[in-house]
């Protein structure tokens, strides 16, 4: 029997581990990704990775980070997946270790651990502040030396538009679009993983890339797969605010000491270093004495929210707070945080060793994702998903540090997973759906080519950020996403009348874009009408009018599937697997 | 009151055998402005200064952060990255042009698959046995780790080949970037296996001996590698490597 041929798409660290870990058992892959695949968005993970290894002699293990995580992610993440991820955390770190990451020491010559949000060990390994850069080139490595044996097949600058799925709604295969030829093409396979991180774009301004659009899943969603938790969104309480995108500032920052504080005087208009201690207010410490500046995120996120909105003590009078590191010595911020303190120095112009930044909460981690089962296949056979782009690792609250060992561990199930999937494949009635597919995607090309509206593609896109933003991140009111959810299916309307500016047929990224657009349009449907359904307050996810969590009604996991003829979702709940640890109630503030 | 204004000047190609053309734009100013986000006021109102209609430019960019190396190319003359390069600190009109010794793609989108070929030859990797688990990595210790780290903050944008007088057809030099990562390898305690094939490979045309000594490289690099000594370190291993080869020979 010939090796099993699969396709995984994105070439973030959940795509590459899986790539690895196919082409390790013998089979061929072909990665498709629309930048070069070491330009993915992991790049940009700045503070570290979990893994209880317990080198720090605090009584570590991988039990209490599995129990961190539910805890941390308000119980909503089926326990199970959870657990084997921890347990193959420090594993994991191994592996990384040796391909080579350099990951700082301790002065024996073993890996260093820090601390993160979340927890009250050292537990997240660390490159600088810039380990997301070091894990993605270690698996992109790797990649290459399987690319140069020849078995795997790069096909960067390539969008994936859909899966090829049979009579019987089997995958056979997927239909992308070369980005310069701007030509279609179905590829056949016996397994598809999906590995397309998350969704920032829908939120205009987010910490994600550029190509963190969600159109993928999007675009699966509509081919029948059910999009899981779409409403928990994690909004990071310490990014910059910039013109173009909300840069992050890791968290890392306050593992390694930074602390939170705004003037205690509404609109103080000194300079932050003369402003004497008496006068400051370190709300998180005061608020959370047991974990401080290291609560969770979205606890952190809605403190800061409160100060300035509720006690408007914002940084003269604007929403930003300060996060000061001037206490540390220069040499230990340097060693630790250079990559993050110059990203603040080039795009802010000030020196944070000297200055303390200013910061403010930002859109930066989709929970949510493709529902898929414990072995990430997704409700279409042949359908795998891994990393951000699935939902089932985080619950309603990722912990800092667990999403890179979230999608490499989701890489390294879903690869081999594929392969036993695709060893007990059938073969394929007729073509497998191949022609059907093309058809129904150049007639979408066409229709879109000779649309002759007035509608700029850019405009929708940034009047959906800026109602998404507004209603349904940090707080959220059912009468507000109401109205979100109205202004959606106005822009569904006017994507109708489009206008694109450039209907050349080479290297068109407008183009492409537009396309994305009514996929990104489709899943903000799914975002907003989830967190309207859900009358609770669970991690991210606060209703200040339902300011409780509910787990009769809600320990539940959200499950959106489109309805073709309505051309809008619909939902259904699904029981969570709580088998190991018992629900409890969920707070930080009080010694627990 | 008038409105404030960017000035900005794009060169623009429909295709890598079109002629290449200016065309000028001018931008309502805001606070904190970068190239990019000038680049997406034009997409949102695709008119250029004499308000004609046109297209939004073409151009790679991914993080915005100056991390994932998408969006080098040639602002005012200096190959940067677009991301981080601020309106207010720019002399107007700015002027954008594609990076110079790389194919043009469509206006500021290059080809630079020229350097993931370069580190595949050079075999850029440590060579693990596999990805099972088979317990912990060397030990290395903090000095090693601070002297491998900045050379693994390559981001590939290949501003260093740019600005290279060398890099060019006629030497076939692959430039700095390739270089640096190969002094990266060979330092580290598994990876230095394969050090004789990676030196090898940079030993004939188109190898170290086609540096210059120009320095550019080491100026332009927006993560502040250390290229030049990477490029003299690793140029003195491949002439060792070649003696010895020699009189093994």
């Amino acid at each position: 029997m010939a090796a099993p041929k699969i396709i995984v798409v994105g070439g973030g660290l959940a795509g590459l581990a899986a790539v690895i870990k196919i082409a390790e058992a013998g089979g061929n892959v072909d990665l498709f990704s629309i930048v070069p695949v070491k330009r993915s968005h992991s790049v940009c993970a700045q503070g570290g990775i979990n893994a209880a290894k317990n080198l720090k002699g605090e009584g570590d293990t991988t039990w209490k980070h599995f129990d961190d995580t539910i805890y941390g992610g308000d119980f909503l993440a089926n326990q199970t997946p959870v657990k084997a991820m921890c347990e193959a955390a420090p594993g994991i770190i191994d592996l990384l270790d040796r391909m080579g990451v350099p990951f700082n020491r301790t002065p024996e010559g073993l890996l260093d651990f820090r601390r993160f949000g979340g927890t009250l060990y050292h537990r997240t390994a660390f490159a600088g502040a810039t380990t997301g850069q070091q894990l993605l080139y270690a698996l992109d490595e790797q990649v290459r030396r399987y690319e140069a044996e020849g078995r795997v097949r790069k096909f960067e600058g390539w969008e994936f538009l859909s899966a090829v799925l049979d009579t019987e709604g089997v995958a056979r295969g997927i239909c992308a679009m070369d980005l310069r030829t701007m030509e279609l093409t179905t590829f056949p396979a016996d397994a598809i993983i999906i590995a397309t991180g998350g969704i920032g774009a829908i939120f205009g301004k987010s910490t994600n890339s550029v190509v963190c659009t969600g159109s993928a899943q999007s675009a699966l969603y509509q081919q029948g797969a059910w999009y899981a938790n779409g409403e928990f969104i994690q909004v990071h309480p310490t990014s910059i605010p910039g013109e173009d995108k909300l840069r992050l500032m890791s968290e890392s920052a306050r593992g390694e000491g930074g602390r939170v504080w705004v003037p205690r005087t509404p609109g103080d208009k000194r300079d932050a270093r003369s402003i004497p201690e008496t006068e400051r207010w370190y709300f998180l410490e005061e608020w959370y004495p047991k974990y401080g500046n290291l609560v969770p995120r979205d606890v952190a996120t809605r403190a800061i929210h409160k100060v300035v909105y509720e006690h408007g003590l914002g940084i003269d009078g604007q929403p930003m707070v300060y996060l000061d590191l001037t206490h540390i010595d220069r040499a230990t911020l340097n060693r630790k945080l250079e990559g993050i303190l110059e990203i603040y120095e080039k795009f802010v112009g000030d020196d944070p060793r000297d200055v303390p930044m200013k910061i403010f909460p930002g859109m930066h981690y989709t929970m949510g994702g493709l529902w898929v089962d414990f072995n990430q296949m997704t409700n279409i056979p042949g359908v795998f998903a891994a990393g951000e782009a699935e939902y089932q690792y985080h619950g309603a609250n990722r912990l800092g540090a667990n999403s890179l060992v979230s999608c490499i561990f989701g890489g390294f199930v879903s690869g081999p997973n594929a392969m036993a999937y695709a060893k007990s494949l059938k073969a394929a009635q007729g073509d497998g759906g191949h022609a059907q597919e093309l058809a129904r995607q150049r007639e979408l090309n066409q229709q879109l080519l000779s649309s002759k509206g007035k509608e700029n593609p850019f405009r929708i896109w940034r009047e959906l950020g800026e109602t998404m933003t507004k209603n349904v991140t940090v707080i959220r009111h059912n009468k507000n996403i109401a109205e979100t959810e109205a202004k959606i299916v106005e822009l569904m309307e006017r994507y109708r009348n489009i206008d694109l500016s450039d209907r050349s047929q080479w290297a068109n990224t407008s183009f492409a874009f537009t396309r994305q657009l009514w996929n990104m349009l489709q899943i903000s449907r799914v975002v907003a009408q989830g967190a309207r359904l859900r009358d609770e307050s669970r991690g991210a996810h606060y209703k200040p009018d339902f300011p409780e969590r509910n787990d009769e009604k809600f320990l539940k996991t959200t499950k959106a599937s489109f309805d073709a003829a309505a051309n809008e979702p619909r939902f259904s709940f699904e029981d969570v697997d709580i088998q190991h640890i018992p629900p409890r109630p969920r707070r930080y503030d009080a010694a627990s | 009151m008038a409105e404030k204004v960017i000035q900005i000047e794009i060169k623009r190609q429909s295709g890598p055998d079109a002629p290449a053309t200016w065309e000028k734009f001018e931008i309502p100013w805001k606070p904190g402005m970068n190239v990019i986000s000038v680049m997406r006021e034009i997409a949102a109102n695709p008119v250029n200064a004499n308000g004609q209609d046109t297209t939004p430019i073409v151009y790679d960019s991914n993080c915005l952060e100056e991390i994932c190396g998408s969006c080098a190319m040639v602002i005012n003359g200096k190959a940067r990255m677009a991301c981080s390069a601020l309106v207010d600190k720019l002399e107007q009109p700015i002027r954008v042009q594609p990076l110079t010794k790389f194919p043009v793609v469509r206006d500021l989108s290059v080809d630079r698959s020229v350097l993931f070929e370069n580190l595949k030859a050079v075999k850029a990797w440590v060579p693990v046995d596999g990805t099972y688990d088979l317990g912990s990595g060397p030990r290395v210790f903090p000095q090693q780790q601070e002297a491998a780290y900045p050379l693994s903050n390559c981001i590939s944008c290949c501003c260093c080949m740019e600005v290279c007088p060398q890099f060019n057809d006629a030497t076939g030099f692959v430039g700095a970037a390739t270089i640096a990562q190969v002094k990266l390898f060979n330092s580290h305690p598994t990876g230095k296996v394969l050090k004789e094939e990676r030196l090898r490979a940079l030993a004939g045309d188109g190898g170290v001996q086609e540096c210059g000594f120009a320095q550019n490289c080491v100026q332009v690099c927006p993560k502040q590698l250390p290229l030049t000594e990477a490029i003299s370190d690793v140029t003195r291993d491949v002439t060792l490597q070649v003696a010895k080869d020699f009189l093994r020979a």
